[in-house]
């Protein structure tokens, strides 16, 4: 793709967000177009957000299970940007009427980092040394595209699926916790949902953050001290109406609680 | 279970097909699911065969080491068809040691389940046994995996029949740590289960009934009814938090539990 179409198509999805319409899958439109096509897209919108005032605070990873890869026939994960604007506090209510168009919800740990990381060459041993701590965290993921018919270079392209999230309000240093066998149990309205473990995101929420890091690493890009990455959920999407309530408690780190409105 | 709790069928009949499938475990054959020749049979009746199944591996010697809850999580209630839960016994020739072997041929089309068990230190006695009593009366609890093995063609089947064929029991293993209920948030204690070094399942301990011990509260009431109860020094196997995962001759596997170490095994 060149730079022209690239730019219109993340203009098309910067605009999509804002009236809350959705596009065609451009797989569909633009059969060539590639996953790097799609990062460049993606960097459009975010710079498109950003220069409307939004401040880049984090990254999410996505595409982080088994069963989302072998459905988008893909081997690796995804990553997108979390903006200031996308994140809520636990007891909040999130307006998704207002903000999203067809949300879904997905129970994740968050990690907070006290040490910028430069990749390639980071192992778990590396990402663990720079974390801060891990929270609970609901991420409410949304496609700019038709009906969530995406392929990994839409999902990418609309960076990630990114949509708002919610971080519980209880932080754990990960010294005291083995992240991949940390249960995750996601109420609904009351009702228990679905249930998972830290090895539901590539075997281990850590092995997502590594990913992350030593793939922008090639890009010379670093994630910062401060920064939120969202490592990918542990269950499976569940999609979330208005009037729905809904908790992820996290097994030795704590719950986060979202009302959607 | 709204029917009345009585025998449709006669007692010569319960003995018969607790004999046949019985059989079918011992000798590792499938069989049609016995409500397709017996319609009428009612729950007392599938309890009934069950129990003498367990009296007859008991008259030739067996003891009986423990008791398992099936079909407790939700999803699976919900895929089989079924509103409520049910329950096993546990042979000592069931129990495999941890990192052992389980020969597949004898077998027939084995499944495997991340569970966790009790071992209680004071009895508990139904009806009206809630989560409460249940905590104060374990002495711990352990990481637990079944195998399980429905002798019903295609693993296909009712209530009344997988009752009937104790609750497809048939191996058992048992390991990691033991922890106390204070000292673990059962409710939320994840598990990882992995088949030949690739996770296949993840699950967190709400997956049963909410919240393990309401396994093992339902059981000592749903024993009740029968007059039985749990005694002090029971094991219980409370269901699967997992999704039961079929495995072939060769595979390995290994079962992670949140601070309670983990388990392995394999099938030859």
């Amino acid at each position: 793709m060149d730079q022209q179409l690239i730019q219109q198509c993340g203009d098309e999805l910067f605009d999509a967000m804002q009236k809350r319409i959705t596009l065609k899958p451009f797989s569909e439109r633009f059969p060539e177009i590639t996953v790097e096509d799609a990062y460049h897209i993606s960097l459009r919108m975010i710079e498109r957000r950003v220069a409307a005032g939004e401040k880049i605070i984090g990254k999410k990873i996505g595409v982080t299970s088994k069963a989302v890869q072998n459905m988008l026939k893909v081997h690796q994960p995804d990553f997108g940007f979390l903006t200031d604007k996308m994140a809520y506090s636990q007891g909040q209510q999130m307006p998704i009427s207002e903000q999203l168009i067809q949300p879904k919800a997905e129970g994740e740990i968050a990690f907070i980092l006290k040490k910028d990381l430069l990749g390639p060459g980071l192992t778990n041993a590396d990402i663990l040394a720079a974390t801060e701590a891990v929270l609970p965290c609901f991420e409410v993921v949304d496609s700019r595209i038709e009906n969530w018919q995406i392929k990994i270079q839409d999902t990418v392209a609309d960076n990630a699926s990114c949509g708002l999230f919610v971080l519980g309000d209880k932080a754990v240093n990960p010294r005291r916790l083995d992240l991949a066998t940390c249960g995750m149990v996601v109420e609904k309205n009351g009702a228990i949902i679905s249930t998972g473990a830290g090895a539901a995101a590539l075997g281990s929420p850590v092995n997502c953050v590594t990913w992350l890091a030593n793939t922008l690493g090639q890009f010379g890009i670093p994630l910062k001290a401060g920064e939120v990455i969202l490592s990918g959920s542990l269950v499976p999407l569940e999609p979330v109406q208005a009037g729905d309530f809904m908790s992820v408690t996290i097994g030795g780190i704590g719950c986060a609680s979202v009302r959607f409105v | 279970m709204v029917e009345a709790y009585e025998n449709q069928l006669t007692q010569t009949q319960i003995a018969e097909l607790a004999a046949h499938c019985e059989q079918a475990e011992l000798e590792a054959y499938e069989i049609t699911k016995i409500t397709d020749d017996f319609p009428q049979m009612s729950y007392k009746d599938a309890f009934d065969i069950q129990w003498e199944m367990r009296r007859r591996k008991v008259s030739r010697g067996h003891k009986i080491v423990g008791m398992k809850m099936g079909l407790t999580s939700w999803a699976k209630m919900a895929q089989m068809g079924v509103e409520h839960p049910c329950y096993g016994f546990l042979a000592d020739y069931f129990s495999v040691p941890d990192g052992g072997e389980i020969r597949h041929d004898a077998l027939i089309h084995p499944k495997i389940e991340a569970e966790l068990a009790f071992v209680l230190k004071k009895e508990l006695k139904g009806p009206g046994v809630h989560i409460g009593d249940v905590l104060s009366a374990t002495d711990f609890v352990m990481p637990a995996v079944e195998v399980i093995d429905s002798r019903y063609k295609d693993f296909k089947f009712d209530l009344k029949s997988v009752i009937a064929d104790n609750s497809s029991s048939s191996r058992f293993i048992t390991g990691g740590r033991m922890a106390e209920v204070a000292d673990v948030d059962l409710k939320h204690i994840g598990v990882v289960m992995e088949i030949n070094g690739e996770v296949v399942q993840t699950g967190a301990g709400a997956a049963v009934l909410g919240h393990p011990a309401a396994s093992v509260a339902m059981l000592a009431n749903m024993l009740a009814e029968r007059g039985e109860h749990l005694a002090a020094g029971s094991f219980i196997m409370i269901g699967a938090i997992t999704a039961a995962v079929q495995v072939n001759k060769g595979d390995t596997f290994s079962v992670r539990y949140q601070g309670l170490g983990s388990i392995s095994g394999k099938f030859v």
